[in-house]
């Protein structure tokens, strides 16, 4: 994946998380967890379906065993590397 | 029990006199009886059109079905799967019962939906937007209306009283069934109809819960620590309420005796269940009945095998009958069934029916690791004998609503 690949995904989803967030995405860092954004179930939910309409990919993600899924949502910064590997594996 | 025709907390005694059901365990009471009793699983690969385009692809659906071998080609123009699942389930009831509608003003039915017709929406909206028809068969809307399995029940029956349908999610045949208590108690109706039914299982039905991220991919596994979610299931389940004063002067076979109902709001989230709301439901429920928590030996679980559900569920069990939970058996027949959504308080009834009077507690199957945040006696995997002489069934639904009910053995 090209850098500027890279930095498109980063910030979509940081705009996408932002969103949910009601923040500007300046105030979205990467060290962030959902929870420091104010992001509940709801939103997550929401979260996730917009990543999968955004990049045309299928989430793997069971809330009642986020641990277990590949997808890791405990940062920004982890979201940002599962979507990008999930849009590498799409190419 | 005397046989005082009155409640001690007001108003006239309401019996069961009769059992139907059609959902992934069997075609009858008696049939699903005997698949709770032996621990069946209902649940396995769903079939029907673009499963294919589906995450989720696991049910309880009913196998090998046909409409055509019950009802006429007229009928099934306005018959969506749910109101044919409800109008089974009624005809066995009121077979089993032996209860005629002499009074038909007296008589009503009052059935819990949360989807109605969602196959004739769905395979009609498949038909204006995917293939870009313009036309629509003419009785789309009285096939898809939410009443419309209540009310074909009491054209079929005859039945001319209160006639309703109440659509509170998951906890839609609880609230039904509690509220055909309530129209006898308070002298409405001598005989009620009362159950719920749903039919869900089609594309549109689970692409919408995919969404959630709460439905499990390979099972339904209630109070279990590798639980991952809910599996969708289908049917309906509806019973004879009576008067007992009606029920003794015919000389009817009573099964149980419905003595206690609750509802609550958790008016809080949603979706997210609320131990609190939980807690409200049991015990207003107990109160209604005037029973002690320690006079419950058996209670059917919400149980829908969700992380959050489950383990919020036996904290207000614990919270609600204190060292008493330690000693009551709980268990999830949704583990066999499958969630009906809206007809699932209404199926789960029978497992309570079966252990009040045949002292059989139905297990709660796919019970594989301990949870210590669901610590209870929940029955895994194998039925078992035990005699109790009061239950209560839980249903605790999307949007916060929750509705109890308490039935205790009739000997």
């Amino acid at each position: 994946m090209s850098d500027a690949v890279r930095e498109t995904v980063r910030d979509k989803v940081v705009a996408i998380l932002a969103e949910q967030a009601a923040l500007e995405p300046t105030a979205v860092s990467m060290e962030a967890s959902l929870g420091d954004l104010g992001i509940d179930s709801l939103a997550l939910v929401e979260t996730i379906f917009s990543i999968e309409e955004t990049f045309d990919i299928e989430v793997p993600f069971n809330a009642n065993e986020p641990e277990k899924s590949d997808f890791d949502i405990s940062t920004v910064a982890s979201i940002v590397r599962a979507v990008e590997t999930l849009v590498a594996a799409r190419t | 029990m005397p046989r005082s025709p009155q409640h001690p907390r007001g108003g006239r005694r309401v019996v069961v006199t009769g059992q139907g059901t059609i959902n992934a365990l069997g075609r009858s009471a008696p049939e699903t009886r005997a698949a709770m009793r032996e621990g069946r699983l209902g649940i396995g690969p769903l079939a029907f059109q673009d499963v294919d385009r589906l995450s989720i692809q696991i049910g309880g659906q009913i196998r090998g079905y046909d409409p055509e071998a019950h009802f006429s080609r007229q009928e099934l123009t306005l018959f969506d799967p749910f109101t044919q699942f409800a109008l089974l389930a009624a005809r066995e009831a009121v077979a089993a019962s032996g209860v005629t509608f002499a009074d038909p003003g007296r008589a009503g039915v009052v059935l819990g939906t949360s989807g109605g017709g969602l196959q004739t929406q769905d395979e009609n909206y498949r038909l204006v937007y995917q293939e870009a028809k313009n036309r629509v068969h003419p009785l789309v809307v009285p096939r898809l209306m939410n009443n419309a399995a209540a009310s074909q029940i009491s054209m079929d029956m005859k039945i001319e009283g209160p006639t309703y349908t109440v659509a509170t999610a998951c906890a839609s045949s609880n609230h039904a069934m509690g509220q055909a208590f309530q129209l006898i108690r308070s002298g409405m109706a001598d005989v009620v109809l009362t159950g719920g039914a749903e039919a869900m299982l089609c594309f549109g039905g689970i692409k919408a819960w995919e969404g959630l991220r709460v439905m499990s991919r390979d099972g339904c596994r209630p109070f279990s620590l590798n639980r991952n979610g809910m599996v969708q299931g289908e049917g309906a389940a509806v019973f004879v309420f009576e008067a007992l004063e009606h029920a003794l002067a015919r000389g009817a076979n009573i099964i149980a005796e419905v003595t206690g109902f609750a509802m609550t709001s958790d008016a809080s989230d949603i979706v997210t269940p609320n131990r609190e709301g939980a807690v409200r439901a049991m015990r207003g429920a107990l109160a209604d009945a005037g029973l002690a928590g320690e006079a419950v030996g058996y209670i059917n679980a919400h149980g829908t095998g969700t992380t959050v559900n489950d383990k919020t569920e036996c904290a207000a069990v614990r919270e609600v009958f204190g060292a008493h939970a330690d000693r009551l058996m709980i268990s999830s027949t949704k583990s066999m069934h499958g969630h009906l959504i809206g007809g699932t308080g209404a199926v789960e009834l029978i497992a309570c029916l079966m252990a009040l009077e045949e002292g059989v507690i139905a297990p709660t199957i796919g019970y594989e690791l301990p949870d210590p945040d669901c610590d209870l006696d929940v029955v895994p995997n194998v039925a078992r004998e035990a005699r109790v002489d009061a239950v209560m069934t839980n249903a605790f639904a999307f949007g916060g609503l929750n509705a109890v009910l308490v039935l205790q053995a009739w000997r």
